[in-house]
């Protein structure tokens, strides 16, 4: 064993003395591709029995040394000792095989398949050249009560809710043994109510001596359920902590590399006349199935409503029917005093509606367009940027330029191509774009989705400095946390159905994560469709 | 009236339904071929190619040897060999599957056309060859009526038949049916588990080849005793309607395959009965029936039935 590494390991971190105290030690792991270098001579230590958090933005490379740990992808150059002893890791049966289990932020699950065949997927239980579901969901259901995870073996995936698919993602993991669990940003698709399950599941395989892994960008939630924190920059470790030791500003500076603000200042608003309203609206989402069921909702000048609610309860086929990207069956939309029910995108954006979409790759930007033609897409045949027919380049440059330095687009120039810019940088070109024409009513869809931080914090900053000059807004979001501190009212679907609405300030996370589960705000649960 | 007539005695007659299971068995073999590719997540439209392969070589084979069964074997073996071809370009190569299959049926038509005029100096047709002779099964020659049916058929029917149920008993019983059925729903997750997700899928794509060169093989050897030009005709096509009907699965191809087939069988049966005073051209309209068919049956259950979400979706590695 590599004596040096060991004195370089307890000047990093004090709490350890041997590296057998480690149930995980990855040493100066460095992963180039194209263009980034996504991990620069990365040191992590996790002592075996903790809840060990590794914090980062978006690009931070946390995802990317986790793949390395789990045999996805292979460093270019670094060692991994797992209990003290250097291993090779070259294949996912590679990591298994040595304990190691991966829950994905995007779930590995096969939804036509039960529970219990998922589980025990390529690790079957024969009985001659057989399958043998029997013992298969019998060794589920061990599994289940021994760590307090329940689900029922012979359910399909695809009929099962989030919560429950995480379960087996992680119940999958310990069929194979796993005592170390790495679990990518875990909470990101989870209600309230289920993340705290989720905590409560984590102390307890933590109880039964296992080792976790815990990725996220979400800093109380480090606060709450870890005892050591390792925070990633740009490829490189900026911090380690315990989380005892720490507080979320600190991580957060650690993070970004600044001082940031993690509450917005949202003034006292001034609300105006009603400017948009929707009465019993009704969608149907591509499989023909009611989406939108009834919806009725208004919204002031000056008034941000939020929409909150777990993905897929029928969000986007709320914003798509305003925004006249999906028909409308039944009911109204009425802004400004005008119906304006399955009017063309064209015309509701004429009407003087931005949106802000959902998806800014597949929806927002034109990602082989340069900068200054995504500027105009909305406005690319009127004048100045269109005359007679053809574009005027210098109106669209020079108002590129304008929108860049306003919106402190970070491009070396208006010509670079919008795929070529980071995330964060893309969004500013969208809502430069959509708020920059003066719109009176605006939808805006997960503003902030996969940005880090600082990016949010300035998206947040120009969303409330429209809704100060009067703009109304639908802000729909699966940020409970961006929910909370933009809206002036929050309102929750649930199945299409709006659960109940609430002021942020006098309500409580609590109350809101039962609506997002299905619970009304008068109490009664959502009736059953029959 | 005389068309009804003509229908109940088209019903009632034994050889209409021995017909049907003729007509009928090179879709099962080939539209099993597609369940087992499409399960793994190729799509295979180079079934039409490779029964014509399989055909060709079957013929070739026993006209060499003397011998059917082996004109049989030689044309498993043809049909692996184009299912692998398949698979590398699609697989290994993640290519188009739809390009790697024309360009299989192009390469088919090509190669079996050529060496038609090669090896028996003509074009058009092959020298006749000995057909497998037929099973007479006794215990089923025994039943009226049904054994008129069942009791004397090539071996390569009764083979289809068994095919069918192994391969539903394969799929969704073993160990390796429920690994094809994930590596075609979502070969990430199959991959993060520690199968190959390329090895499963060059399986589905071999055994296809394997069953759609059956399925040819049984066109010329199991049947004709020759080979003819382009002689697949584009069953392996209603072959690929027939899965889709079926729902990609094994006995719901044979339902299907065996509706075509019946359907195949009628429209000859209709031309014999000369209580309709039909005249002689009509036989073209009826031949169409099989593809009008194809027709609705695509276009009324394409979407009702589900295919395996990452079929057609080549997988690559990180």
């Amino acid at each position: 064993m590599d004596i040096t590494k060991n004195i370089d390991m307890k000047v990093e971190r004090q709490d350890i003395k041997t590296l057998s105290e480690c149930k995980v030690v990855m040493m100066g792991i460095t992963k180039r591709f194209p263009g980034v270098l996504a991990n620069d001579h990365v040191n992590l230590y996790v002592k075996r029995g903790e809840i060990h958090a590794i914090v980062g933005e978006n690009g931070a490379g946390k995802t990317t040394l986790m793949k390395q740990l789990y045999g996805l992808i292979k460093p270019d150059s670094g060692t991994i000792y797992i209990d003290g002893k250097q291993i090779a890791i070259n294949s996912p049966s590679d990591a298994i095989s040595n304990g190691i289990g991966m829950v994905h932020q995007h779930f590995m699950l096969v939804p036509p398949l039960t529970v219990a065949e998922n589980i025990v997927l390529g690790m079957e239980p024969v009985k001659g050249i057989i399958f043998d579901l029997n013992k298969a969901r019998e060794d589920v259901e061990k599994l289940s009560k021994k760590y307090a995870l329940h689900v029922d073996p012979d359910v399909k995936i695809e009929d099962i809710s989030v919560g429950m698919q995480q379960r087996v993602e992680i119940l999958k993991t310990l069929y194979r043994g796993a005592d170390l669990l790495i679990l990518d940003e875990p909470t990101a698709v989870l209600t309230p109510q289920e993340t705290e399950e989720l905590f409560e599941v984590m102390k307890n395989l933590k109880e039964q001596g296992k080792t976790i892994i815990f990725i996220t960008h979400k800093l109380n939630e480090v606060m709450a359920i870890t005892d050591y924190v390792t925070v990633m920059r740009l490829g490189k470790v900026t911090g380690r902590v315990k989380t005892k030791d720490t507080n979320p500003n600190e991580l957060a500076r650690m993070m970004v590399g600044r001082d940031v603000l993690l509450r917005v200042n949202k003034r006292p608003p001034h609300f105006g006349k009603k400017i948009f309203e929707i009465k019993n609206l009704w969608v149907k989402d591509n499989r023909r199935l009611d989406a939108v069921r009834g919806i009725s909702l208004e919204i002031h000048e000056g008034e941000i409503l939020g929409i909150a609610g777990v993905a897929g309860n029928g969000q986007s086929e709320l914003v798509e029917a305003i925004t006249g990207l999906r028909r409308v069956e039944l009911g109204k939309i009425i802004f400004d005093g005008m119906d304006i029910t399955n009017w063309s995108p064209k015309q509701i954006r004429r009407a003087g509606i931005a949106h802000v979409t959902e998806d800014r790759l597949k929806y927002g930007l034109i990602v082989k367009y340069p900068i200054s033609y995504n500027f105009i897409l909305s406005r690319y045949d009127e004048r100045p940027f269109s005359n007679n027919g053809f574009l005027d380049l210098n109106a669209i440059n020079t108002k590129a330029d304008e929108l860049i330095r306003e919106f402190d687009v970070r491009t070396p120039s208006r010509d670079v191509l919008v795929g070529a810019l980071s995330g964060g940088n893309q969004q500013k070109v969208i809502v430069a774009r959509e708020f920059h024409f003066t719109p009176k009513f605006a939808v805006i869809a997960q503003p902030t989705r996969g940005l880090d931080i600082g990016a949010i914090e300035f998206i947040h900053n120009k969303i409330l400095e429209m809704r100060d000059k009067g703009i109304g807004m639908l802000l729909v979001s699966m940020e409970l946390e961006e929910i909370f501190s933009l809206s002036d009212r929050i309102a929750v679907m649930y199945e299409g159905e709006i659960m109940g609405i609430v002021k942020p300030e006098e309500t409580t996370v609590e109350t809101v994560g039962l609506m997002m589960a299905g619970t009304r705000l008068d109490g009664g649960h959502r009736a059953n469709d029959s | 009236m005389n068309w009804l007539i003509a229908i109940v005695n088209i019903f009632m007659n034994p050889f209409f339904y021995k017909s049907m299971l003729n007509k009928a068995t090179p879709l099962i073999f080939a539209s099993l071929g597609g369940v087992y590719s499409e399960t793994t997540g190729v799509v295979n439209i180079a079934l039409e190619g490779i029964m014509l392969a399989g055909a060709f070589a079957s013929v070739v084979f026993t006209y060499i040897t003397g011998n059917p069964w082996i004109g049989i074997l030689m044309a498993v073996y043809i049909g692996a060999a184009m299912g692998a071809l398949h698979a590398l370009a699609c697989v290994t190569y993640r290519g188009n599957q739809i390009v790697s299959g024309t360009a299989l049926i192009l390469l088919s038509q090509g190669a079996t056309g050529f060496l038609l005029q090669r090896i028996f100096g003509q074009p058009g047709s092959s020298d006749l060859v000995k057909t497998l002779p037929t099973w007479k099964i006794e215990a089923f020659r025994r039943i009226p009526f049904v054994g008129l049916i069942i009791g004397d058929l090539s071996p390569l029917v009764y083979i289809a038949f068994i095919c069918v149920i192994c391969s539903h008993f394969l799929i969704f019983k073993t160990k390796l049916g429920l690994r094809m059925r994930a590596v075609g729903e979502n070969p990430e997750s199959a991959d993060t588990l520690g199968i190959d997700v390329y090895n499963v899928r060059y399986f589905g794509v071999i055994m296809s080849g394997i069953l759609a060169s059956l399925g040819g093989a049984f066109l010329s050897v199991g049947q004709l005793g020759q080979f003819t030009e382009n002689m697949s005709n584009g069953r392996g096509f209603i072959a690929l309607a027939a899965m889709i009907f079926g729902n990609w699965k094994p006995f719901g191809a044979l339902g299907a395959s065996l509706l075509f087939g019946m359907a195949e069988s009628f429209s000859y049966q209709l031309q014999t009965q000369s209580i309709l005073k039909l005249p002689p051209e009509i036989k073209y309209l009826f031949l169409m029936i099989p593809f009008v068919l194809t027709l609705v049956v695509v276009a009324g259950f394409v979407g009702k039935t589900r295919p395996p979400a990452s079929d057609g979706i080549p997988y690559e590695k990180e």
